[in-house]
Order: structure tokens, then C-alpha cells, then sequence
């Protein structure tokens, strides 16, 4: 059964703060902190881009894994903010992780859940012994316009899975995946355009949370687990508070989804999101405990999987950089440092 | 500026991922790859090896009249490496809140370096980074 060989994340070190935009908008950063929960969020650097976090968190989750580079056989980049709109981020982290060339790779693209597809497709290559290991990322760079309630939540980050199905090299089983899907128009950005568009405040009912909701219950069906099965949730997060309210519509306390929940301290990282959530928990987990992660991309659909902690957890531990460490590594930014970090203004 | 082509290619590994040369008879390392030996001259093979991107900051300055593909990033700060492995090799430090100084340990990150106008290529490159 395919199962999850290594992890690794990363996250840019600059943030700003709810205050900072908010003080340039005049706006009420205490209602809006409440109102997302949500108190800061990730920015790149200049330097940094999709692939540049694809490729480091690559880095962290092969190091976890032990397995020799060149066992992978496909590279997956799901991302909605790939550098080129015609050149796959793929290549640059299949070379960069020094992968073999005798491998396939694409870039994926579902809004915020392409990293996870990219775990199904892997699941089903590995199973099928098409292939001994495959790397999956969800990696963004995300952008919200200037002023837009989005502004305050859109951030940076990734995270990577290497996936293969010998039981002895996983540190969790995948037990099972379900998956739902509708054409939803909640969000959406055309080709060229520098800012995603969206439904506005009412399309969390019948985007997230419908399809949330559903892809759980699926997967409930499947395996006959419930919520008490589970020692840890991880649901998207494009804000601090729509996961509380997943998580209570579906049985779920506080306490399960509490370690996954990353977005009130670096922001919605997108294709990271619910990947980054799933590595906190994988930190803190021991051998037997289970795992949910529901993720999310607007258009829409969500993929659910069941995720059992193995005994390898214990070997691998300490061998990548923590998520928790990650998040504290921290540098404060204004607003005009954020604008120009975003190529927002350049020098003549 | 540089155009896509098959020399820039081959030149990848070395950027991505600082893969230099290993004399196969004495064992020196070498970056970038070199294909004779200082010590064994030809009498040797010289392999592929690929260094491990940790080292200290053997010199450093801080470039604040920049070159045109870096004007966006002045001021920034560039020097020399001394890799464990023994080559010395110039690149960017990043600075990521700790202080750069000579004999600082650095381990490399993944980059962009420049990108070829609005239209044109993306470089990535190493850059060092305070570990
Ligand atoms: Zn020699």
C-alpha cells in the first residue's frame, strides 16, 4: 500500500503583519485579525519564487527520506503561481534535487490542492509498481490585490512528499482516498492576468465547505472511520477560522485540527496549505495515531485522505529542519519592503 | 546578457546543485569542474563530484553600485566560500538576520540569480546562506 516515504516544508522568512496592511488600507486590523484569525503571513524574498520553495522543500523532504535521488521516478509541481507560464517548474526541481532524467514530471494546476492530486497520481504509480518512489510539491507564491480582503492572507510556502509503497521505508500508510468535485466558479485568475478574482464573502458555502464536507463524509464511507478515529484533522486553510468551522460541521474538536492549523501564523500558502499542515502534524505524531487531510482548490474540489503514523516516524525524526522552528525563524516587514519584495514598484 | 543556449546547459548542475570535479587518483575536489589535475596533470581521471554546500565566508563585500541585472537587490552582499570539500567559490550571501563574517559557517539555498528582462529566461542559481 503506498505510503508516505518523507516530507519536508519550507517557508520564506519575511512576514507582515495584519496591522502593517491594514495601517496602509485604514482599516481595522483587530476585526480583521478576528474576523480571519489571522495575526501575520509569509512574504518571499526577491529572490524567491514557486520553484525556489518547490525546490527547497524537495530538498527537506528527500534528506527525511534517505531514498537515493535518483529511485524517482516522477516529479509533480502542483502550484498556481509557476514562474513560467509555458517551461514546467518540475524540470527545475527534478534537476535540482538530482533526480535522474529516466523520470516523468509535470506541473499541476487546482488552485490550492494540485500537491495533493499530485499525491493521488502517486499513489496509484506507486501501487501499481510503475515506479519505485515519486516526489509530489504544492508550492505558491500567492497574490492577493492590493486592498482586497485577500491582501492580508496570501503568503508564500511549501511542502514536498515523497511517495512509495515498501512499508518498511514509510513513516505512514496512506489507507485511503476519496475525492469531490464540481464545476464552482469561486475563484478563478485568466491567463496574464496579475490577481485571482472571487465570488466575494458568500462563496465559502458552496466552495469550501460543500466540498470539504463532502470529500470527509466520502472517505467516512469508504473506510467506515469517524472523527474519534482520528488523533489529528488538517483541512485547507485559506483563513484561520473557515477550518474551526470545517472542522465542527464534521465532528471534529478543536484540539484535533490545532497543530495543522498553520494560517494564523504565516497566512494561506495555497498549494502548500494543507500539505505544510499535514508536515506540523507528521512532526508531533507518533507510531498508530491517524491522520485526516482534506484539501481544497476552488473551481472545485476536494481530496481526503486517511493517514496512518507508522514505526519508521521514529528513525527519520530530527533528520529534516522542523516545521515549528521554520515558522519561528521570523523577519518583520513593512509595507513598502512587502510592495517591493512583490515587485509591486521597481527602480527607474 | 546571457542567451539560452546548449553552454548554459551544460552549466546547470554546477548552478543547481555546485557539482565540481574529484580527481580520481589523489582525490582533490575541485569547483568549478576542471578537467586536468593540479597535482596529477592527465595522468588522471577527473569525475563528477558534487560538493556539499557547507563551508565559511573566506571574504566578503557589500555591493552597492550593482550590476544591472542585480539593481533591484542593492545593496547585497557577495564573497568567497572556502567548501569543506577545499575549493574556494564565489557567490551571493544571502542575509537572513545573522551577521556575515569572515570564518561564519554557510550552507548554500536554492535562488533566483537574474532573470533575462520581462520576457527572457530565469536563472537560478546557489546562493550562500548564514546556517
Ligand atoms: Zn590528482
Amino acid at each position: 500500500m503506498a505510503g508516505i516515504v518523507g516530507y519536508g516544508a519550507y517557508v520564506p522568512r519575511m512576514r507582515i503583519k495584519v496591522e502593517e496592511i491594514a495601517r496602509v488600507w485604514n482599516e481595522d486590523a483587530e476585526s480583521i485579525k478576528k474576523g480571519l484569525s489571522i495575526t501575520e503571513k509569509s512574504v518571499p524574498s526577491m529572490d524567491e519564487d514557486a520553484a525556489t520553495i518547490a525546490v527547497e522543500a524537495a530538498r527537506n523532504a528527500l534528506s527525511h527520506s534517505g531514498i537515493n535521488p535518483k529511485e524517482i521516478g516522477a516529479v509533480y509541481v502542483g502550484s498556481e503561481s509557476h514562474p513560467y507560464a509555458v517551461k514546467p517548474t518540475a524540470t527545475i526541481v527534478a534537476q535540482a534535487i538530482g533526480a535522474g532524467t529516466s523520470l516523468t514530471a509535470a506541473d499541476l494546476e487546482f488552485a490550492c490542492k494540485a500537491g495533493t492530486a499530485g499525491i493521488q497520481m502517486l499513489m496509484g504509480m506507486t501501487d501499481s509498481s510503475m515506479i519505485k518512489y515519486g516526489i509530489t510539491i504544492g508550492s505558491d507564491t500567492s497574490q492577493g490585490r492590493p486592498g482586497d480582503a485577500l491582501e492580508y492572507t496570501a503568503s508564500a510556502g511549501g511542502a514536498a512528499l515523497v511517495i512509495g509503497k515498501e512499508k518498511s521505508e514509510c513513516i505512514a500508510e496512506i489507507l485511503a482516498t476519496a475525492s469531490y468535485t464540481t464545476d464552482t466558479p469561486d475563484f478563478w485568475r485568466r491567463e496574464g492576468a496579475n490577481f485571482p478574482s472571487h465570488g466575494g464573502r458568500f462563496t465559502g458555502e458552496p466552495g469550501y465547505f460543500k466540498h470539504i464536507v463532502h470529500a470527509s463524509k466520502l472517505l467516512f464511507e469508504k473506510t467506515g472511520f469517524k472523527p474519534s478515529d482520528f488523533t489529528y484533522a488538517v483541512f485547507h486553510q485559506p483563513n484561520g477560522k473557515f477550518p474551526k468551522n470545517a472542522a465542527k460541521l464534521l465532528g471534529f474538536t478543536e484540539k484535533q485540527i490545532e497543530i495543522g492549523l498553520l494560517t494564523p501564523l504565516i497566512g494561506n500558502t495555497y498549494s502548500g496549505a494543507s500539505m505544510l499542515g499535514l508536515c506540523a502534524v507528521l512532526d508531533n505524531a507518533v507510531p498508530g495515531e491517524r491522520i485526516l487531510v482534506t484539501s481544497f482548490g476552488s473551481g472545485a474540489g476536494s481530496d481526503s485522505f486517511a493517514i496512518e503514523v507508522t514505526e519508521g516516524i521514529n528513525e527519520k525524526r530530527g533528520r529534516a529542519v522542523k516545521i515549528s522552528t521554520m515558522i519561528k525563524d521570523k523577519q518583520y516587514i513593512d509595507y513598502a519592503q512587502y510592495l517591493k519584495n512583490r515587485n509591486s514598484i521597481t527602480k527607474r | 546578457m546571457e542567451k539560452a543556449s546548449a553552454g548554459m546547459w551544460r552549466k546547470i548542475d554546477s548552478r543547481y546543485n555546485l557539482v565540481g570535479s574529484m580527481c580520481e587518483r589523489c582525490g582533490t575536489k575541485y569547483f568549478p569542474q576542471r578537467a586536468i589535475c593540479r597535482n596529477c596533470g592527465k595522468d588522471t581521471k577527473m569525475l563528477h563530484r558534487k560538493m556539499s554546500g557547507r563551508g565559511t565566508v573566506y571574504s566578503h563585500s557589500e555591493i552597492r553600485v550593482p550590476a544591472e541585472a542585480f539593481k533591484e537587490s542593492a545593496p547585497y552582499t557577495v564573497g568567497i566560500i572556502e567548501l569543506e570539500e577545499g575549493p574556494k567559490v564565489e557567490g551571493h550571501i544571502i542575509d537572513n538576520g545573522k551577521k556575515v563574517e569572515i570564518g561564519t559557517k554557510v550552507k548554500t539555498a536554492f535562488r533566483k540569480m537574474y532573470t533575462d528582462g520581462e520576457e527572457g529566461l530565469i536563472h537560478y542559481h546557489f546562493k550562500f546562506i548564514p546556517e
